[in-house]
């Protein structure tokens, strides 16, 4: 059952829905910050692709050729019985870089979670974000036994815009999980508020 | 790879893969005629007072068990691929089928960029808040 049975003779709550998507590298902990909000365990959704999009065809024998699975968590919280919101985890390779697509449209905005000690691993999702004008803040999942950094420091790294927040919090508990959301949902407010000015009418 | 030398591979269980090919269920189809690529976040509504999907000899288990969940309660698409565990295209293409059959509906999600004004936004920040 997902948001409670209707009554009988009653017409179900038709839900508004809203998505926001958790980006970062490998191992980062984007199903953990998903699981620390979200009121049901992560669930995951997959997606059997073929390796026919390859540009060029290998025919060096068909046994070759596989299908991989995609698989992306997700979790949801019912703001209200009308307004439901949906937090995915992206699939963090590279070459799985058009389900981000498909993910992206139509998303209030993202969540770039950064462990401080492969800050690399992150700089993929930032770029992509920032291409395709989609709100988004960097949440710091402070791991035990990392150094701690100063939000400033981890912004000069990625060499962020002024506005884009920064965040520390640890991906496993609610509360601070909670502030980074509100933080993405007011950039996001403030971001379509910035650009609804910049273009007239 | 056999570690004992005997050459030749077996598969058994999971290794030889679902004994049904999820895109079996579609009939090899990856597109439905009544759909446009539907949003992990669309909303699968079951129509009121439709008769007994099962009495429908055009439709697959997969098909009745979709109508049976949208009917206990509205479902998003990557829920009914999690519940069914089926991939995601294959939903797709079934809730295209039941959508044809107006047996379901769908509701799209509203883009935030045409979300008539800020006050969902802020009732999403107030419902975070009160979790």
């Amino acid at each position: 059952m997902i948001f409670g049975r209707s009554e009988r003779g009653k017409s179900p709550v038709e839900p508004v829905t809203l998505k926001i998507l958790v980006a970062g590298g490998f191992g980062v902990g984007k199903t953990t910050l998903v699981g620390a909000v979200s009121e049901i365990r992560p669930l995951r959704t997959e997606e059997l692709l073929t390796e026919a999009g390859r540009p060029v065809d290998d025919i060096s024998g068909v046994e070759g050729k596989h299908t991989t699975t995609v698989a992306m968590d997700f979790g949801r919280i019912t703001l209200r019985e009308d307004l439901v919101l949906y937090l995915f985890g992206t699939p963090g390779q590279e070459r799985f870089w058009f389900m981000w697509d498909e993910l992206s449209e139509g998303a209030l905005g993202a969540v770039v979670l950064v462990d401080t000690r492969r800050l690399e691993d992150c700089f993929a999702a930032v770029d992509y974000f920032e291409r395709r004008s989609i709100p988004f803040v960097v949440a710091v999942n402070c791991f035990e036994g990392a150094a701690r950094y100063p939000a400033e420091s981890v912004r000069q790294a990625l060499d962020l815009d002024g506005d884009v927040p920064v965040l520390l919090c640890d991906a496993r508990d609610r509360e601070p999980v909670k502030e980074v959301l509100v933080g993405l949902v007011r950039h996001a407010m403030a971001y379509a508020a910035h650009h609804r000015q910049a273009v007239p009418g | 790879m056999s570690a004992d030398g005997q050459g030749r591979k077996h598969w058994f269980d999971d290794e030889a893969g679902p004994v049904v090919r999820p895109y079996a269920m579609t009939r090899g189809r990856t597109t439905s005629a009544a759909q446009h690529r539907l949003d992990l976040i669309a909303v699968v509504v079951a129509e009121p007072g439709t008769g007994d999907p099962e009495s429908d000899p055009t439709l697959s288990p997969e098909h009745v068990e979709i109508v049976g969940l949208c009917r206990d309660a509205p479902q998003s698409v990557a829920e009914l691929a999690a519940e069914l565990d089926l991939p995601i295209g294959v939903v797709r293409v079934l809730v295209g089928d039941l959508v044809h059959a107006e047996l379901v509906h769908v509701n799209r999600p509203v883009p935030p960029a045409e979300l008539p004004d800020e006050s969902i936004l802020r009732d999403v920040i107030n419902g975070l808040r009160a979790l």
